[in-house]
């Protein structure tokens, strides 16, 4: 018996509407947030996450409506994030119907935001969202959406974010973000051993070899996706099938 | 038929009452003594800190009416924190006492498997479970929790091994709870708060 590996859809929007694009630049609308959380419930996703990728203060009431409206499609948890700063602001994304929140500027920022924000809600509803590139032989953090460097090492900012309260990481390699191209094992793998925590791993993910990967090489616990869903180029049903059938643990539907 | 959910400041309430909703049954909240008196059966969801729960149920005097509604017979279902806030004590808030409706304690997982245990996971059956009626052997249930009931005597009919083997259904009479969140559970999370809604309707 074993817990199951989660495949995780992901709506970026831009408050409102979902949108696409590599590196936030060349947006271009892809659809409704509630209907396309109503089509993945019902396909089989194991958990949806919503971020406001824009993230600007006054768009968040809209952004507040988009969690309640997704929220109210579906059976299954939601995560949802993009620009908390505080408490409040993190309470307001619970209140409207997410079940976890996620935080990555802020968060390096002021790393006792984790500790403040695990207090309130529990380590279980915080998860760190962490943006690494390449540099050298390491793996470096970047914040306000992958436009700017810290110099941090994203490993060891795993390792301190947990130790402040995050329940979860969420790591994107920028390497491979919007690349079709398979995720990054090597950066999933060195953050997984890193921390105790769940690791979901976004940026890169194709066919269904490539989940496989992540969750064998890269020792994911969950794994996260967005055009590839979004495009229909890539069935849940289907990819679930494959992995069970390459004996990962995951969970059926239908 | 008049079910309840506990409001008391924190907790997944819009979840539950849509689950609920998606299944024909209308609930309403109640976080006052008297409100609590008055209902068929009751539902105490969950989310956060087990010291903190007890806390919000004490300020707004609920924890007697509580007792009192399970003692006349009234069924209550406890949802995730929900479950745990039964038992008497907990390693998350030690000092801190809980419904104690089971004298047990509350332990926290110790990390064998990461932590928190966060996802989908399956059930092993240890005895009979009204909750678990027409429920696939194999289903899965969404869980997201540290701490957990490692015993419930008689009253654990079904465990989930994360870390360790705790209690994942719990059954006694009219109390009844989950570790997992049926709200959260697809299809077969509906059909345990179904079994839930059916059960209090043959007991109440």
């Amino acid at each position: 018996m074993s817990l199951a590996h989660r495949i995780i859809p992901c709506l970026d929007t831009d408050g409102e509407r979902v949108v696409k694009g590599v590196n936030f630049v060349n947006l271009r609308d892809a659809g409704d947030p509630a209907a396309l959380a109503a089509r993945y419930n019902i396909e089989g996703a194991d958990e949806l996450v919503v971020l406001d990728i824009a993230a600007s203060r006054d768009h968040r009431p809209t952004f507040l409506e988009t969690i309640r409206r997704v929220a109210a499609e579906l059976a299954i948890p939601l995560t949802a994030g993009g620009g908390v700063a505080n408490v409040d602001e993190g309470r307001a994304i619970l209140r409207a119907g997410a079940d976890k929140l996620t935080v990555n500027t802020a968060a390096i920022r002021n790393p006792p935001l984790l500790t403040a924000l695990a207090a309130e809600f529990g380590s279980q509803a915080v998860v760190l969202a962490i943006d690494a590139k390449r540099v050298g032989d390491r793996w470096e953090a970047f914040v306000r959406g992958g436009s700017v460097p810290t110099g941090i090492d994203a490993v060891a900012w795993a390792r301190q974010g947990v130790d402040c309260g995050a329940g979860e990481i969420l790591i994107t390699s920028m390497d491979k973000d919007g690349t079709r191209s398979g995720f990054d094992c090597p950066l999933t793998a060195a953050i997984s051993r890193a921390v105790s925590v769940p690791v979901i791993a976004s940026g890169g993910a194709d066919t269904p070899d490539t989940f496989l990967e992540v969750f064998r090489e890269g020792r994911a616990d969950a794994a996260l996706a967005a055009s590839i869903f979004h495009d229909s180029i890539q069935g849940l049903g289907a990819l679930k099938r494959y992995l069970g059938e390459q004996g990962v643990s995951v969970r059926q539907t239908g | 038929m008049n079910i309840a959910l506990v409001e008391y400041g924190a907790g997944n309430l819009p979840s539950v009452e849509r689950a609920l909703s998606h299944l024909g049954v209308e609930s309403r909240r109640a976080s006052t003594p008297d409100a609590l008196a008055g209902c068929d059966a009751l539902i105490l969801p969950g989310v956060g800190h087990f010291g903190a729960l007890m806390r919000s149920l004490g300020e707004r005097s609920l924890v007697a009416p509580l007792r009192e509604a399970v003692s006349r017979g009234t069924p209550l279902l406890g949802i995730c924190l929900g479950l745990q806030a039964m038992f008497a004590t907990s390693d998350e808030a030690p000092g801190d006492t809980g419904l104690a409706l089971f004298p047990q304690k509350v332990s926290a997982l110790p990390p064998v498997d990461r932590l928190p245990h966060m996802g989908w996971n399956r059930l092993r059956r240890a005895r009979p479970s009204k909750l678990l009626e027409g429920v696939l052997q194999d289903a899965y249930f969404y869980f997201a929790h540290s701490y957990a009931a490692l015993d419930a005597g008689e009253a654990g009919v079904a465990f989930c091994d994360h870390c360790a083997p705790f209690v994942a259904v719990l059954e006694q009479g009219n109390i009844f709870a989950t570790q997992f969140h049926p709200e959260k559970s697809g299809p077969v999370g509906a059909r345990i708060l179904s079994n839930f809604v059916r059960q209090a309707g043959s007991q109440g």
